[in-house]
Parts: structure tokens; sequence; C-alpha cells
């Protein structure tokens, strides 16, 4: 590492005040604190936070908490195209046919963003900001896996200019910016994000009989409007013959179905809901919440009644789409959450709410939580502003000047 | 020597003098009713998905401004103050009318896809707006340049939205499809044809409007 650190030291004055290269000196910075701790961190002395936790670090473990849930889905997506095209398939294989279709969509993400990051970094001589660390490995697991890529890059330069660069920058942002690019594409490409596109098949691939690439909440959604159906019969029904019990609850939890690339299995959601609630990166009030709000919500509707969707059982929510996923690693952004204690759980507890809402009662939309959490994202302010000023009243019964 | 000068001035105030000028090219940028002033942004997000009904609509906002600016203007000093808003709107709806039934008479598809924004032009806040901060106070002529201008400020961010919101959405320009003519294959872009992507565009240009012409809060 001692060659590494200096060639650094060595091409720091071009990028210095009157160097070179002086335009570009928070790209140099960006690299050389990537690679090293910088020797800026708070003195010995005084009182300060001393912690070896920047910001890079912090960004990085939450990548390291998506990794369970990445590899999981670079696998799910080769054993769901073998199980599409009715072939059984040595493990090797299904992670072959899974990393072909998942890398180039990281890469794809990783480049375009990081480009708008760099040019605006640049522009507006800022540092170049590690949240697209995250962003950009979130980005890939909110996709389908047949995405086309150049949709993938649009949606991210999309993302990160106007979710994040238009408002400021790493930590001005209102909206997250992973779901914005998901609801750009949603809104601007339905197409290839929408209906059954969630199992990866080429162009002129076979399918086994009596396949169907129906989502669990499309065929909830189905049964909804259907006099008399039950949706958890026909969950169970479905795939017979070529994938029997793919939508068994207990496989919705441990998710070998299709889906969005790393959103499938609740279990690795859970996992590394572990790895941010341990290290304290991730509001663990949040997640609860959010899974409280949807399950609550579920019971009160199988309460009401209506039709079979409503008379689903509360827990088929929790492991049905992106609800883990979201409530883990979408919801828990500290940015663009509400910052107060007990605003959290208001926060999470309605994302949890208007999931199930939307899912339910809103044909046009099948998954909730995206739209759920965005929608929350413009409210966590003024959550925030109400449980401030009900401190301040309280606190101001009880002053006695 | 005083009536001289008075006299040479009165001379130069020609019907184009910069003064004059001015009242048509300010509003095209620095006081552009969408971009600065933020007037009439619900038509131009709703009319704007194709850039015929966009140029109609501009087109028909012009003349209306302009028509009812001189109007009012000529009727400024007679009008009492009370109740001039409801004199004012009387003399817009005469002008809205008439375009209306013209567009209906000449341009029946283009008047159907307006819909209800041609009506709206009534109560569009620029063209009230000129009207009480212009028309009420100055006059005809130059009222009537200030219309004008208004009308082409406003139809300039309209065209370049609908040039944009078209050529993404649908791959077309006034109708004419541009990437099938040079045969390349072009999927539309669904959120250029949503009002939300409208919003967005227009805060782009917004954004580039004043990265290069500064702005100062307040």
């Amino acid at each position: 590492m001692k060659f590494l650190r200096d060639a650094l030291d060595k091409a720091k004055h071009n990028f210095e005040k009157g160097g070179k290269y002086n335009k570009f000196f928070y790209l140099f910075e960006a690299i050389d604190t990537f690679m090293f701790t910088p020797n800026t961190t708070a003195s010995e002395k005084g009182v300060q936070v001393r912690d070896a936790v920047d910001l890079k670090r912090l960004m990085m473990t939450v990548v390291i908490a998506m990794i369970p849930c990445l590899v999981f889905g670079i696998y799910n997506v080769g054993h769901q195209h073998f199980l599409a095209i009715g072939q059984s398939a040595p493990l090797g294989d299904k992670i072959m046919i899974g990393l072909w279709q998942v890398l180039p969509i990281i890469i794809v993400s990783y480049t375009a963003g990081g480009l708008a990051e760099v040019v605006f970094a640049i522009v507006r001589k800022h540092p170049i900001n590690e949240g697209f660390l995250v962003t950009g490995m979130l980005i890939p697991l909110v996709m389908p896996p047949g995405i086309p890529l150049w949709q993938v890059a649009v949606a991210t330069i999309f993302a990160v200019v106007i979710a994040k660069e238009a408002f400021g920058g790493t930590g001005m942002n209102i909206l997250n910016v992973a779901l914005t690019a998901r609801a750009f594409l949603y809104f601007a490409y339905p197409l290839q994000i929408s209906g059954e596109v969630w199992t990866y098949l080429p162009d002129k691939a076979q399918t086994v009989a009596g396949y169907s690439g129906a989502t669990p909440l499309a065929i909830a959604a189905q049964a909804g409007t259907t006099q008399g159906a039950d949706v958890v019969v026909q969950l169970n029904n479905f795939g017979a013959g070529w994938a029997d019990n793919i939508y068994s609850f207990s496989n919705l939890f441990f998710g070998f179905m299709p889906g969005c690339i790393g959103e499938t299995s609740t279990l690795m959601c859970l996992l590394g809901a572990l790895i941010l609630i341990a290290t304290g990166v991730g509001s663990w009030k949040i997640m609860v919440s959010v899974f409280g709000g949807a399950y609550l919500m579920g019971l009160f509707l199988n309460f009401v009644g209506g039709n079979a969707f409503v008379e689903m059982p509360a827990h088929y929510h929790l492991v049905m789409g992106g609800l883990a996923f979201g409530a883990v690693f979408m919801a828990t952004d500290p940015v663009t959450a509400a910052q107060t204690e007990t605003g959290k759980w208001f926060y999470g507890f309605l994302i949890g709410v208007f999931t199930v809402l939307i899912r339910v009662f809103n044909p046009a939309y099948p998954e909730g939580i995206m739209l759920a959490i965005l929608l929350m994202n413009v409210f966590a302010p003024l959550i925030d502003y109400f449980v401030v000023s009900a401190n301040k009243k309280r606190r101001l019964q009880r002053a006695t000047v | 020597m005083a009536e001289v000068a008075e006299q040479v001035e009165k001379k130069s105030e020609g019907l184009f003098s910069k003064k004059n000028r001015k009242l048509i090219s300010h509003p095209l940028d620095l006081e552009n009713p969408v971009t600065v002033q933020v007037l009439g942004i619900c038509s131009a997000l709703a009319v704007t998905t194709q850039m015929k009904p966009a140029f109609v609509m501009s087109l028909g906002l012009t003349i209306v401004t302009a028509s009812s600016n001189v109007v009012i203007s000529m009727m400024r000093n007679t009008i009492p103050s009370r109740i001039r808003i409801i004199v004012q709107l009387a003399v817009v709806s005469l002008w809205v009318i008439l375009v209306d039934q013209i567009l209906k008479a000449y341009v029946y598809d283009v008047s159907k896809q307006l819909s209800v924004f041609v009506g709206l032009i009534i109560t569009n806040c620029i063209v009230m707006g000129r009207l009480e901060a212009y028309a009420m106070s100055n006059k005809p002529w130059p009222s009537f340049l200030d219309g004008i201008g208004n009308g082409i400020g406003y139809g300039l961010i309209l065209m370049t939205l609908a040039f944009v919101r078209e050529l993404f959405g649908s791959g077309a320009v006034f109708g004419f499809k541009v990437f099938e003519a040079v045969s390349l294959p072009y999927q539309g872009n669904g959120l250029m044809l949503l009002p939300a992507g409208a919003c967005i565009l227009l805060g782009i240009i917004i954004w580039v409007q004043r990265s290069i012409n500064g702005y100062r809060e307040g």
C-alpha cells in the first residue's frame, strides 16, 4: 500500500491551489479518501466526536448489509430462469446466468450515476458524495433482471440529477434517490418494469408447459376481482407441474420466486436489517413500524372484509413483493426519513399502512411500497415539525417562568 | 429652451423606440411570465404534450393579451377603480370567446384537444396580470406591445416544453415522426406525456435560466 500512498502524495500538488489540475481537486480527494483514512480527523484534544466512522464507512456498512440480498438475488435470477424454461441446472450454471444478468446492471448504474456525480462535484466545487455508493447498489436491486441497460443508465442519471443534485446534493434530497430512479422507470417505460417481467427469459426461450410469470401480488389483485376466490388457495396452487409450491408462505419468505433482483427474499432482507441494526446505521424503529403498520392495516382490512384480496391473511402482506426490502433499505435512509425518534414511529407506520392500501385498492399499482415510501418522504419534515412543536408545548407547560 | 428639449424628446419616442422594444424583449427572458413570474403554469403543463396545440394555445393567449391590453388601455381613464376587475374580465372574455369560436370553426381537432384551456384563458394570471400591472396605467400602443411580448414569452416556454415533450414522449415534432423518418428505434418516454414530467422539465428550464441570468432571493 506504501507505493499507492506515495503515488497519491506525489500527484497531490497538481490538484491543490495553483496546481495544473486544480479543477479536479475533488475527484482526487475522493480517490484519496476512498483508499486511505484521511489524516484530517478530529484532533486528540478538546470535546469532539472521535470515531473511525465517517460518511464513507457508514455508506459501506449499508452496502455490506445489502450483500446477502445481492448474492441471493444473483442466484435467484438464474434459478428462476431455469425453472421457467423447465430445465434443472447445477448451482454453478444458475449463478453464471445470474451474474451475466445482474453484473452489467450494477456496472451501468455505478458508471452512469458516478459520472453525473463527478460532473456536478467539479462544476459545483463540492466533494464527491459517498451517498452514491449505496444508491448505485440499491438501484440494481430494485430492477427486474431483464431490464434494458440504457434504461438503467437514464433512470440513474435522472435520479442523481433531479432527485439529489437539484436539491443540493447528498444530505439535502427530499426523495429517496434509488426509489426515484425506479419511479422514473415505472412512469416512463412501464412496459419493461411491470407485468410479467420478473423472470429473466431470453428472446426465443421456450417456456415450460403451464408457465406463467404472474407475481404473488398480481395473483392476489386478480383474485380480488373474482367472486368467491381465495388468495391463499390460489397462491398454493400456482405453479403446479413446473414449480410446485413456489408461492407457499414459506417460499415467499425464503424468496425462491420471481421479482426484482434483490427484493424477493424476506429472509435476506432481515439478515441485512440485522447488520444495519447491530452497527446502529439503520433505525430499527422505522423497520419495525413499517412491518407493524402493514400488518395492522392487513388485520384491519381482514376485519372489514370485501373481496378476496382484502380478506387475504395479513401476514402474507409482509412477505409479498418488496415490503421487506423497502422497509429495511429504503425507508431507513437517514436523509429522507423522519429525524425525530417519535416521528420515526409515525413515519414507518404510515409507510406500512399506505403500502397495503395502495396494494389492495389501486389496481394500477400492484406494488405499493415504492409509492408509499416516496409519499412519506415528502411528509417526513411535517411529521418532524409536529413532533418538535408538541415537545415544545409540553416543555413550556412544565416551565414555571 | 425647455420647450425645445421636450419637443426633441417627443420626436424620439418612435413606434419602436428602445423603451418600446424592451416591452417585447424583456418578457422573453428577464421578465418571463412563466419561468420568472411563475404565472400560467396550469396551462403550460396541460397543453404541452404536443406542439400543435401548444402553438395554437400560445397564439390564442398572445392575441387575447394584446387585444384586451389595448381595449383596457383605451378605457383606463373611465373605469371606476372599484369595479375594474369585473370590467377587465368582461373585456377578456369577449376576446376569449372570439378566439374560441374561431378555433372551433377552423381547427376543430386542436380546439377539442385544448378543451377547457381556451376558456380558461379568461382566468389566466398572465392576462389579468398584464391588465392590472400595465394596461391600466399606460397608453394603448405600449400596452399592445406589452401584450405581444408577454404572449410570446409565454409561447416561447410552451413551445420549448412541447418540443421536448413531444420529441421524447412520442418521438415526433409537430406530429412528424422524427425517429421513424431516420429509421431509428425509439421507445416513447411515458413520463414526458404526464403533467408531472412537464413540471420537472419546467423546473429544469428555470434552473438553466437562473444559472445563466443569476438569481437573487426576493
